[in-house]
């Protein structure tokens, strides 16, 4: 099996006239936590909604197990993902429905539904809240639910963007504490956009640098640290 | 106007174009609602202020339209529907249709743009998107029908030019009303304008209950 799940190659994203993302390359391991870190606006988002087919490249290569993402249709492809974005964006139905959502779309049978929502409603620790509506939960909760809602796909590689950062302190450190040994433990390649250098440190394997438009320098977080590869990257970790 | 045969059958027949009239006009306002609203394509703009500008069809312009058209000489005279219960269906999905597009457009617009990324992002096919939408918006959806079917439940001048008022085949409620008032039988027209009201209550009220259901 091929170590990489996700393999990008000259990817090249042009909005209007301006060059809004350039990676050279990128690979994300089978299994691991990329961190996709930057300042605001600097094109991680960007990369994050490429990868779920949700943007267009102008140029490039993206390879999924090996073998090029364009082969299969969007919603085949976006069937092996998960997506979590910033706010919750749950629907207007319980909090059961919600997180069986997805797997209605992939034509999941009813026992199998009955199966896995309860547990991953569990893991995050929100089933006593199956019968609650969607709108009426807390911030905290809410994200929660929106994280079980990909999680209970399990997906072959989860996106999230920017997830934690409409959230109170206090109650991101304990979804973070609580979301690392379940992404652990269930092997979930995730990638993950913030600029939170914390929250990046905290949750992932390695990290990926993303300033000014382009991909910088991935590698684990101490190697970055130590040796920023340019100025922009050295100033966004803070160490000129 | 003989008791109660004729007025349960005007009441009936009433019901029944104006039910008809407002389902033909989901079935074409819903669709075409929603591409107006997530599509993107040259001009959607520009139909879409034809959709608005038609909101507010005066009904009497509806009528004239149709009876053109449906006139012994007109372009479809030999299909022989003026003057019948057909012809003030069209002419009231004429007038109810706009309203149901334009009203789905707004409810999907007025929609985070997001939840159509996030579904997406779920695995939603583009169908499975659209109904997940459609689902979203169910209470401005049922509005939309509510003010659809109460645009043409009470509106006289169309029904009165294509149907023709006659008795027993083409009188609705509205067009017995103006009938009964020009022949000065006040009575009459005012209990006639009762049971409409009364009418009209009832079918928003099931339909407000069905769209509140669940919202405790």
């Amino acid at each position: 099996m091929n170590k990489d799940l996700i393999t990008i190659k000259n990817l090249l994203i042009i909005r209007g006239k301006k060059e809004v993302l350039r990676v050279k390359k990128l690979s994300v391991q089978r299994g691991e936590v990329l961190a996709v870190v930057g300042p605001n606006g600097a094109g991680k988002s960007t990369l994050l909604l490429t990868l779920a087919r949700l943007l267009e490249p102008n140029a490039g290569q993206m390879l999924f197990n090996g073998t090029p993402a364009q082969n299969t249709s969007d919603t085949v492809y976006r069937r092996k993902i998960a997506l979590v974005m910033q706010d919750p964006l749950l629907f207007d139905l319980s909090v059961y429905k919600n997180v069986a959502l997805g797997l209605e779309f992939r034509g999941a049978s009813k026992s199998e539904i009955q199966e896995k929502v309860p547990l991953w409603l569990k893991r995050l620790g929100v089933a006593d809240l199956a019968e609650r509506r969607a709108k009426r939960l807390s911030g905290g909760e809410a994200q929660r639910v929106s994280l079980a809602r990909a999680l209970v796909l399990e997906p072959e590689l989860l996106l999230l963007d920017e997830s934690f950062s409409a959230l109170d302190p206090p109650t991101r450190a304990t979804l973070l504490d609580d979301l690392k040994p379940l992404l652990k433990n269930s092997k979930t390649t995730t990638l993950f956009v913030t600029h939170d250098l914390h929250e990046a440190r905290k949750l992932a394997t390695r990290m990926a640098v993303i300033v000014k438009n382009s991909l910088r320098q991935i590698g684990y977080a101490d190697e970055i640290f130590n040796a920023p590869v340019d100025e922009d990257v050295a100033h966004f970790l803070g160490k000129d | 106007m003989s008791f109660p045969y004729e007025i349960l059958q005007i009441t009936i027949l009433s019901l029944q174009i104006s039910a008809i009239a407002t389902g033909i006009s989901l079935l074409i306002g819903l669709p075409l609602g929603t591409l107006l609203a997530l599509g993107k394509f040259w001009g959607r703009s520009f139909f879409l202020s034809v959709v608005n500008t038609g909101m507010g069809l005066p009904p009497v312009v509806v009528g004239l339209f149709v009876a053109m058209m449906l006139w012994r000489s007109g372009p479809f005279g030999d299909m022989n529907l003026i003057y019948t219960p057909t012809a003030i269906i069209i002419a009231q999905t004429v007038i109810s249709a706009p309203v149901v597009i334009g009203l789905t457009a707004a409810a999907l617009q007025s929609l985070d743009p997001r939840l159509r990324l996030q579904l997406y992002g779920l695995g939603a096919s583009r169908w499975q998107m659209i109904w997940a939408l459609w689902r979203e918006a169910r209470l401005p959806l049922l509005a939309a029908l509510m003010a659809g079917f109460g645009s043409v439940i009470s509106e006289v001048g169309a029904s009165m030019m294509v149907g023709g008022n006659i008795r027993n085949q083409t009188r609705v409620l509205t067009t017995a009303i103006v009938l009964e008032t020009s022949k000065g039988n006040f009575e009459i027209a005012m209990a006639l304008g009762a049971l409409l009201l009364t009418i009209t209550f009832l079918v928003n009220w099931a339909l407000t209950w069905v769209q509140q259901r669940g919202e405790d």
